[in-house]
């Protein structure tokens, strides 16, 4: 499926949508916001930062204007939300659990919303809260959308299941910044940003390790996965699904290749089901205790 | 798919003066017939030991045709990506993703068009060239360059007849002081069905002024170049008001009057 922000009704000129898993739409917050000053991206090595500011029609629009849009495609559709308080969100969670949205993405790590880049997802406090305070009000599924800009990711990923999410969204962008060293200006208009890429691939495939090791909930990989293989390793990590971004951008069809991928190597390594793939990294869990074993020997 | 991503052959690629580089595809799918003038591909610029561009980089089409399958681009080599493509030899591959955005309008029914070009937006308006001069609609055509050895005349109008004015900042005659009376009057007294210009603010600005009638194809920094990233976006007027619109797939090719101006700070 595609990840947040990476993904609007366009992209059917390039493919069948309804091959995808679901349907994930760009965040959209209570009111109108028009986004970040450009540029809002640049380029980095095996990556990108953007900082676009979340532009928003606001909810109204979302459900009466873009819902539409999708209405005759078979994959489920997520609605990604993002909003400034935890009872805005709630609100907002609410009125889109209607007809048409299978699940929510509450986007609770946008590094890019709020002052420095901090966000609800960088406090397992203000995680619960808000996870919780969402819980009340919606009627669908919520998947909560993590940050990769924290010290201990489980300890987020048990408050947000603690709090009755559905699922976890592992992760979102690594926030960063690029200077110009010529003009000696930050390449984006709002000086940081999100990088995103293979670049943050390793780091995002530890968060799923680590947070699959944390809860019993789904975990969606979501990081850096420009290849089928790149997915599977998000699902040996203990990924149960997977998102794409970035890759996208470089290839409309990318999601195509990357599911007609995973037709491909299931079929060269006998897995009946994607689901087999899950958390199946094959850790050798007597390896240290031989290896200081063997040290001692060698004396 | 209307959008695809396809392996081209590099069938041609040369220098054509110091800056620019002409470069000719042979495009699977006979990609000509369904590009038009104004449009543009994203290019997979290869990466190498030397550059290693990570996203595509969008670029007008400089040549559609006449045979299926011939994609032509002429490009400043300027940046990581253009040096990258640079690189690129004859018989390599090159990926394109395309065509892209709204293409310029043009009728077959108009006595006369005017071209107003600075720069590589020579290229990007290059196509109309060859579609006026096949309707038999007069050209008359505005270029603006750093000096004549930039000018590219000849890689414009490729034969076609057309009323050319050649202005360079090497003579002072591309100073917008006297850039605007050649263009009033060019206005005046041609009476021109459709304006066109790409390639300078400064030129876009004077068009405004002078309340001509036409399009203009904007460039602007782009990630997905589909109209899902929102990195692309400039500040247009419109029924009154301001609003924000994305170049990459509600343009290139926008009204002349609508640009509000500039949205890049700094």
């Amino acid at each position: 499926m595609p990840a947040s922000g990476c993904f609007a009704h366009e992209y059917a000129q390039a493919m069948d949508l309804g091959r995808l898993g679901a349907l994930v739409t760009k965040s959209v917050t209570p009111k109108r916001r028009i986004g970040n000053p450009v540029p809002r991206v640049a380029e980095t090595d095996a990556g990108m930062l953007n900082s676009i500011g979340i532009p928003s029609n606001g909810l109204l629009y979302y459900i009466d204007k873009l819902l539409p849009h999708y209405a005759g495609v078979p994959a489920p559709l997520v609605a990604s939300v993002s909003a400034d308080t935890a009872e805005e969100f709630a609100a907002a969670c609410e009125a889109l659990s209607v007809p048409g949205v299978s699940a929510i993405e509450a986007n609770i790590s946008c590094p890019n919303i709020e002052a420095d880049g901090r966000a609800f997802a960088m406090s397992p406090k203000d995680t619960y809260r808000a996870v919780a305070e969402i819980k009340r009000f919606a009627r669908v599924p919520i998947w909560a959308k993590l940050t990769p800009n924290v010290a201990d990711i489980a300890e987020i990923a048990r408050a947000a299941e603690e709090a009755g999410a559905d699922a976890l969204v592992v992760a979102n962008t690594l926030l960063g910044m690029a200077i110009d060293t010529e003009t000696r200006k930050p390449k984006l208009g709002n000086v940081m940003g999100g990088l995103s890429g293979p670049a943050i691939r390793p780091v995002i495939v530890r968060m799923v390790f680590q947070c699959a090791r944390a809860v019993r909930i789904p975990i969606i990989g979501c990081g850096g996965i420009m290849t089928p293989e790149h997915a599977v390793e998000h699902l040996l990590a203990g990924a149960t699904a997977v998102q794409v971004g970035t890759a996208s951008f470089l290839d409309p069809a990318a999601m195509i290749g990357i599911i007609d991928g995973l037709t491909a190597y299931c079929e060269r390594h006998g897995v009946a089901r994607i689901a087999d793939l899950t958390g199946g990294v094959r850790i050798d869990p007597g390896l240290t205790d031989r290896w200081l074993r063997l040290a001692q020997q060698s004396g | 798919m209307k959008v695809a991503t396809r392996a081209c052959r590099v069938v041609e690629h040369q220098w054509v003066n110091a800056r620019y580089k002409y470069l000719r595809l042979s495009s699977p799918g006979h990609l000509a017939r369904h590009t038009a003038a104004g449009q543009f591909f994203q290019l997979a610029c290869p990466v190498s030991a030397a550059e290693a561009p990570f996203l595509r980089r969008p670029m007008s089409v400089y040549g559609i045709g006449p045979e299926g399958d011939r994609i032509e681009f002429l490009y400043h080599v300027k940046g990581v990506g253009t040096r990258a493509l640079e690189r690129l030899r004859p018989g390599e591959t090159l990926n394109i993703t395309g065509p892209l955005g709204r293409a310029f309008h043009f009728s077959p029914r108009w006595k006369r068009v005017l071209l107003v070009a600075r720069g590589v937006g020579l290229a990007t308006m290059a196509p109309l060239v060859p579609l006026a001069a096949h309707a038999g609609v007069s050209i008359t055509a505005v270029l603006s360059a750093r000096s004549p050895a930039d000018l590219m005349r000849e890689e414009f109008l490729r034969g076609a007849a057309a009323n050319v004015h050649a202005v360079f900042d090497s003579d002072g005659s591309s100073d917008l002081a006297k850039v605007e009376p050649l263009i009033s009057r060019l206005l005046a007294g041609e009476r021109p069905d459709m304006v066109y210009t790409c390639g300078s603010n400064r030129l876009l600005a004077l068009l405004q002024k002078l309340n001509a009638e036409g399009e203009v194809a904007l460039e602007q920094q782009m990630a997905c170049a589909m109209g899902v990233c929102l990195s692309c976006v400039r500040l247009f007027n419109e029924g009154g008001g301001k609003v924000f619109r994305r170049v990459c797939c509600e343009g290139p090719v926008f009204p002349l009057g609508a640009v509000a101006g500039e949205v890049q700070f700094g």
